[in-house]
């Protein structure tokens, strides 16, 4: 009997991703709510180098990094695939996913939270990343082609805290106009029904984030 | 699976080709090392990475896969004979994905931070943060290699790979700045560890010495404006 918890924080993307793919495995797991301002004794002895959510603890072993969660699940349990099983797939979802972190999450954060020239040069380099990315989703209906894969997980801060985050601050990278094939994906994907139980309120996370660029704190 | 067709672009100078150099030796690919200086901009670089256009970039047949952890991970899943790289069980290898991660998103932008670093007390200042991300590693192998040689255990593994790649740049910047991140005294194991790769049979072939590397690497980075990294 296999016992499985998570640590997170319900507004993180990342927790969300490890949540939504332990869910697609019909995986059995204890999620634990960490008040990131007050980590408790439980989630620090488990995790003493990063300190960060999300943190997967399965039989007493603990593992990090969403990236790193991602493949542990996949390999452990059985269930609709998260990675392809040909190579050559796999390291293509592998390459897109560090794409879409590295040359477009990461950016558009950056682009948000950033003022003046270093604004603008995060906005630029986002939407350089953008439109490469826009390119790999056309005619498809996901990352993932007719389902839900690993790139679309990892994508998910783009689908739903970007637009927000975007409004909040007033600042927009990512449009419709400049970006239709990227906003047809994130609408899908947030809509899709297995998705939109696993994603956070739109409101309750427009009211974090709000109270973020307010306080200049996340939590 | 056919091992003609296997083509990796890049230059041995760089620690992120010679990763795929060790997984290619490891698996005992024949391959043919297609030499390019990312930064002089070669037209076959652009046409197989369009994204990135960096090295390495490994040549399979058709397919063209970029990202030299990336590629690692290709070559153990495409090639099932020889030696596996990654370690059999999803913990372990959940713990090696996190330390190679760990080289590639703390240790290497530390390496780029110190030969950008200007005056001594900024130098002092990265010197200080690359000790204690090595005594994390020293850490890290007494965990993996569970009192055997390399972090793979018995023979090299993929976190061997990801930061045995880097030895030989880490002992050009020890000599560029007069300092000891990987010694004796601090990091006994990691000492230890990296003497037995550079005479492992596997991979000693495809590690460049230091002095080799100081001279050559000095060469390489005079042809580009600023930090080289993948």
């Amino acid at each position: 009997m296999s016992e499985v918890k998570l640590f997170g924080a319900w507004f993180s993307p990342y927790v969300k991703r490890v949540e939504m793919s332990l869910n697609l495995k019909g995986v059995e797991y204890e999620y634990i709510e960490e008040d990131l301002k007050n980590k408790s004794p439980l989630f620090l002895q488990y995790n003493p180098i990063t300190k960060l959510v999300p943190a997967l603890v399965h039989n007493g072993k603990p593992i990090f990094e969403s990236s790193v969660i991602l493949e542990y699940i996949d390999e452990t349990w059985e269930g609709p695939s998260i990675f392809p099983k040909d190579p050559f797939d796999r390291a293509m979802s592998r390459f897109w996913a560090k794409f879409v972190e590295d040359k477009c999450s990461d950016l558009l954060w950056k682009a948000c939270w950033s003022a003046g020239e270093e604004r603008e040069k995060a906005a630029k380099e986002a939407e350089e990343g953008l439109t490469i990315l826009e390119n790999e989703i056309k005619d498809k209906k996901f990352f993932g082609g007719e389902n839900i894969g690993l790139v679309d997980l990892v994508a998910n801060y783009i689908a739903l805290w970007n637009p927000i985050l975007q409004d909040v601050v007033g600042f927009h990278v990512l449009t419709q106009d400049k970006f239709p094939n990227i906003s047809k994906w994130a609408d899908e994907f947030c809509n899709d029904s297995f998705v939109e139980k696993y994603m956070p309120e739109k409101e309750k996370v427009r009211l974090w984030l709000k109270r973020a660029v307010e306080t200049g704190s996340l939590y | 699976m056919a091992t003609s067709g296997v083509k990796l672009l890049g230059a041995k100078q760089s620690p992120f080709v010679t990763r795929v150099m060790m997984a290619l030796e490891m698996k005992s690919i024949d391959y043919e090392l297609v030499v390019m200086n990312p930064h002089l901009k070669p037209e076959l670089l652009s046409k197989t990475n369009p994204v990135h256009k960096k090295i390495p970039v490994l040549i399979h047949g058709e397919r063209a896969i970029c990202e030299s952890l990336i590629i690692v991970q290709y070559i153990d899943d495409a090639w099932t004979n020889g030696p596996s790289i990654l370690p059999p069980h999803p913990y372990d290898r959940a713990t090696a994905r996190f330390w190679a991660a760990f080289v590639d998103d703390k240790l290497v932008p530390l390496l780029g931070q110190l030969r950008e670093a200007e005056g001594e007390e900024a130098k002092e200042l990265v010197i200080k943060k690359l000790s204690e991300a090595f005594m994390r590693l020293e850490e890290a192998f007494i965990n993996c290699s569970k009192g055997k040689a390399f972090f793979g255990g018995d023979s090299v593994g993929y976190l061997d790979i990801a930061l045995g790649s880097f030895v030989g740049l880490i002992r050009v910047v020890e000599m560029m700045n007069e300092t000891k991140l990987l010694d004796e005294t601090k990091t006994s194991r990691l000492a230890g560890w990296a003497e037995r790769l550079y005479s492992d049979s596997l991979v000693k072939d495809v590690l460049m010495d230091p002095q080799l590397l100081l001279v050559q690497l000095q060469k390489f980075l005079a042809t580009m404006p600023k930090a080289a990294s993948e």
